[in-house]
């Protein structure tokens, strides 16, 4: 679903207006990723790592961040930090319920799958990419299809799990990217 | 401590044995997809778990790695080339 | 610290014995996708948590690499499970199966 909707309306970044910021943040994640796999700290292979992250950074580095500001993306990272403790409490809630359905003798009375529709308030990708993941997240509901208008098909496996979409978790996503 | 893990191993490989009746048994191509998927993501534990027991867990956790973006690419792959086949529909019909 | 682990792991097993039970006892394909999608994947999360408590124990530069490799394992589940999810039930769309519904077994 994200790397569609992505590809469907990227600003068009010409050449001369890319700027360094998403290729240094680009080197950094690579390169600490680099040392936490290889977990050697001589010159050797520390320089192996230096090169061979300058070049991935230079091809991909507008693969992953697409636009092209980034003067607010400190304060939306940090926003987005202190959304991940929510959504893992909301997740573990909804296994619990998933877990007891699972269990329950008369699980096939309680079900009641359905396809429930309904439209976003969101706008950009990368919020609707992050709305929808989470939604897939917590258990009992599935992201079927998301448009680039925002337009949300969910399937949910009983009334309980789909009653509160889009409710507070939409309010929530749109608060971290200030919309 | 070593026992316990001992026994979880046991425990997880006899669970992934149930998903393997419906990876073996499913109605559907995509419900055996379901069944091989759940079976990968439990082989990501246990491959952690039998490093636990032989005291290389620095080595097995690169395994396991490696093996969770196996099974990631491999359900990507699978469900993108099934997804073109008219004869999923028709199995459901036969039934 | 040993029991803390050991709760962790029977939490673990818990959730995956869930997702196998679930995928076997649930109607239709859709509905198989909500316990084996995600309550693996919480399983998974309970399970590296006790491994990688278990790991930093014996304090060390390694072992605390080992921890958070198995900490990047979570991370990377977690994002790449729901787009497996999502391409599992977007082939089942354009297959053209219908989900099962509590109408239709009435009728």
């Amino acid at each position: 679903m994200g790397s569609s909707a992505l590809k469907h309306n990227s600003p068009k970044s010409p050449r001369q207006t890319r700027s360094i910021a998403p290729f240094l943040l680009t080197f950094f994640i690579l390169f600490g990723i680099w040392l936490l796999l290889s977990g050697r700290f001589d010159g050797l292979h520390i320089s192996l790592g230096v090169i061979s992250c300058l070049i991935v950074a230079f091809l991909s580095s507008d693969l992953l961040f697409t636009s092209s500001e980034t003067k607010g993306m400190t304060v939306t990272w940090l926003r987005f930090l202190r959304y991940i403790p929510w959504l893992l409490h909301q997740v573990f809630l909804a296994n619990i319920h998933v877990l007891y359905l699972t269990f329950h003798p008369r699980m096939m009375d309680l079900i009641d799958p359905e396809i429930i529709r309904f439209r976003s308030k969101l706008k950009s990708n990368i919020s609707l990419l992050t709305f929808a993941n989470s939604i897939t997240l917590t258990p009992g509901t599935i992201t079927v299809y998301v448009s680039v208008y925002g337009d949300f098909q969910v399937h949910a496996i009983d009334k309980p799990s789909g009653r509160p979409l889009p409710g507070e978790m939409e309010e929530r996503v749109g608060r971290i990217f200030s919309e | 401590m070593d026992n316990l893990f001992l026994y979880f191993g046991i425990f997880l490989s006899l669970i992934m044995g149930l998903s393997l009746y419906r990876a073996l048994f499913g109605p559907t191509v995509l419900d055996r997809m379901v069944g091989v998927n759940a079976i990968g993501s439990k082989t990501t534990a246990l491959l952690v778990v039998i490093g636990l027991l032989y005291h290389r867990v620095n080595m097995f956790v690169d395994i396991a790695l490696a093996y969770a973006m196996l099974n990631f690419i491999a359900v990507l792959a699978s469900s993108r080339y099934f997804q073109k086949k008219k004869n999923l529909h028709e199995e459901i019909g036969r039934k | 610290m040993n029991i803390i682990v050991i709760i962790f792991l029977v939490l673990g097993l818990i959730f995956f014995t869930g997702g196998s039970v679930g995928i076997i006892r649930f109607p239709d394909f859709y509905s198989r996708l909500h316990p084996a999608g995600k309550l693996d994947t919480t399983g998974l999360l309970m399970t590296m948590l006790a491994a990688a408590l278990y790991t930093i124990q014996d304090f060390s530069t390694e072992s605390l690499l080992t921890g958070l490799k198995i900490m990047l394992i979570v991370v990377f589940v977690f994002i790449t499970g729901p787009t497996a999810t999502h391409a599992i039930v977007d082939a089942g769309i354009r297959a053209g199966l219908r989900p099962w519904t509590k109408k239709e077994k009435a009728d």
